[in-house]
């Protein structure tokens, strides 16, 4: 049976524990580099980015899971995970892993109050999916490798780029597994 | 549709408590310590005047911050910012509101405006976290609208023993109703002085419907991770790092801490060499009209 990695270091992990967990599959929290032998793909949650892009350095996984990614490892990040795998942050030299060709600006929806509910219509999901926008990045500027799954007022939201998978909103925030099927279904 | 909002700006507040999960959210007085807590790894920065053990010593009324030094802080950080409203106050509560900032406190550490109620919290579309000391104070909490639940401890003591005192009879708590059959539930929710559909679900899922946090005494890494190891899902850490000798370095490893509570071996390597920290209150000697936690109904 697949597992399902979950970068545990900060962040709404259980809330992708749990919706990977009703698809029955097996899952891990991903806190040192040994765990990344041990999972068939990886999700990297919302949070933090700051705070997990730092700690990711201080305890010398940053290098072996951009390593493992690079190396075809299916990654979805969600929110403050989508940041890390941006390879540009607009105004911000902050710690990533950055192999995703999107430029994201962070916090570009607004701060707390801003925050919001939508329907998004997905390419290749039938059912319109619930979307849970927090303090939300935005892409601003996405390369040509990169497939466009659905929007949100003419900026793209959920983004895909070969082994990667990029939301701005909280899949895992719903009821809905529609998503984190997709997900696992690229591996 | 009026419902529906209603039900959507439920699911942001409580998104973003759950956002806040696995980390620190740290007291902050000005922008060179808000600069040096997001450096540190925090996930969030309370910003106030005076940290509780100011509070304690200074003695007076203690206020909402001034908005001046609340929205500068905002501006040199780009994670969360929260700040402190008394208990009751609805107007120092609108006015953090209009700030745009992410999270209020409502916090027995400021003296409280209302010795009887606490803030319909349902009436505000910006999230709210409420300290407790046990579960029926958690349920009230969570029942006038608050997202996030933090034990309160004792805050500005440097000790961490209120904190677990907390949090072991809010998980006792827990514990307690799982063991309940579903005709014990009523008489339950009446001894707590707590809503009986939160007591169904806390029955149902053994745990809060909103996250729990602790805070009130954390100063050590040690201190982080005991708390995360008794079911606190982050740490507020107060007084703990700007009264240390070595805040940057303390800072840092309290973060670590929280993230890895379980490994022992990392413990031992992030507590080493973090010099003198805060200094600490033997919580016995204070008297009890000196307690902060007692305030809260």
């Amino acid at each position: 049976m697949k597992t399902i990695g979950i970068l545990g270091i900060q962040g709404a992990i259980e809330e992708h524990e749990a919706s990977i967990r009703r698809l029955g599959l097996n899952t891990l929290w991903v806190k040192g580099a040994e765990d990344l032998k041990k999972i068939d793909g990886i999700i990297l949650p919302g949070g933090e980015s700051t705070s997990m892009g730092k700690q990711l350095e201080w305890f010398g996984l940053m290098a072996p899971l951009r390593k493992a990614i690079a190396g075809g490892m299916p990654a979805f990040g969600t929110c403050a995970g989508m940041i890390l795998l941006a390879k540009d942050i607009e105004g911000s030299t902050q710690t990533r892993i950055g192999l995703m060709d999107i430029l994201v600006r962070r916090n570009a929806y607004g701060s707390q109050l801003d925050s919001f509910v939508t329907d998004l219509k997905v390419k290749g999901l039938k059912a319109p999916l619930p979307a849970v926008f927090i303090r939300a990045p935005r892409i601003e500027s996405y390369g040509p490798e990169v497939e466009v799954l659905a929007s949100y007022k003419s900026h793209p939201v959920l983004v895909r780029e070969k082994n990667l998978l990029a939301a701005s909103f909280h899949p895992e925030l719903t009821e809905s597994t529609a998503l984190h099927r997709y997900f696992t279904e690229m591996i | 549709m009026k419902k529906n909002e209603k039900t959507n700006d439920w699911k942001v507040k409580l998104g973003l408590a759950e956002m806040l999960k696995n980390g620190v959210i740290m007291d902050v007085t000005n922008v060179e310590q808000a600069k040096i807590a997001e450096d540190a790894g925090a996930i969030a920065v309370m910003a106030l005047e005076r940290v509780p053990s100011d509070i304690r010593a200074q003695g007076g009324v203690a206020r909402m911050s001034d908005p001046k030094m609340i929205m500068e802080i905002k501006k040199a950080v780009s994670i969360p910012v929260m700040a402190k409203c008394r208990i009751g106050h609805i107007a120092e509560a609108r006015i953090l509101e209009a700030l745009d900032i992410d999270f209020i406190d409502e916090s027995e550490v400021l003296t409280p405006a209302d010795d009887e109620f606490h803030i319909n919290k349902h009436e505000f579309r910006i999230p709210f976290v409420c300290g407790c000391r046990n579960l029926g104070e958690a349920l009230r909490r969570i029942g006038e609208g608050a997202a996030l639940i933090r034990t309160k401890g004792e805050a500005g003591t440097g000790n961490i023993v209120e904190a677990v005192r907390h949090m072991r009879c809010l998980m006792g708590g827990i514990h307690r109703l799982q063991a309940c059959s579903k005709e014990e539930l009523m008489t339950e929710a009446k001894n707590l002085g707590a809503p009986y559909d939160l007591v169904c679900y806390v029955a149902e899922h053994g745990k809060l419907p909103v996250p729990n946090f602790s805070a009130g005494g954390v100063a050590t890494p040690a201190d982080a991770a005991l708390m995360r190891q008794l079911g606190a899902e982050s740490v507020f850490v107060g007084s703990g790092i700007f009264k240390s000798k070595n805040p940057k370095k303390v800072a840092k490893a309290i973060v670590e801490a929280t993230t890895h509570y379980n490994d022992a071996a990392k413990l031992a390597k992030l507590s080493e060499n973090l010099g003198e920290p805060m200094h600490g209150i033997d919580v016995r000697q204070l008297d009890e009209k000196q307690l902060f936690a007692t305030r809260g109904w």
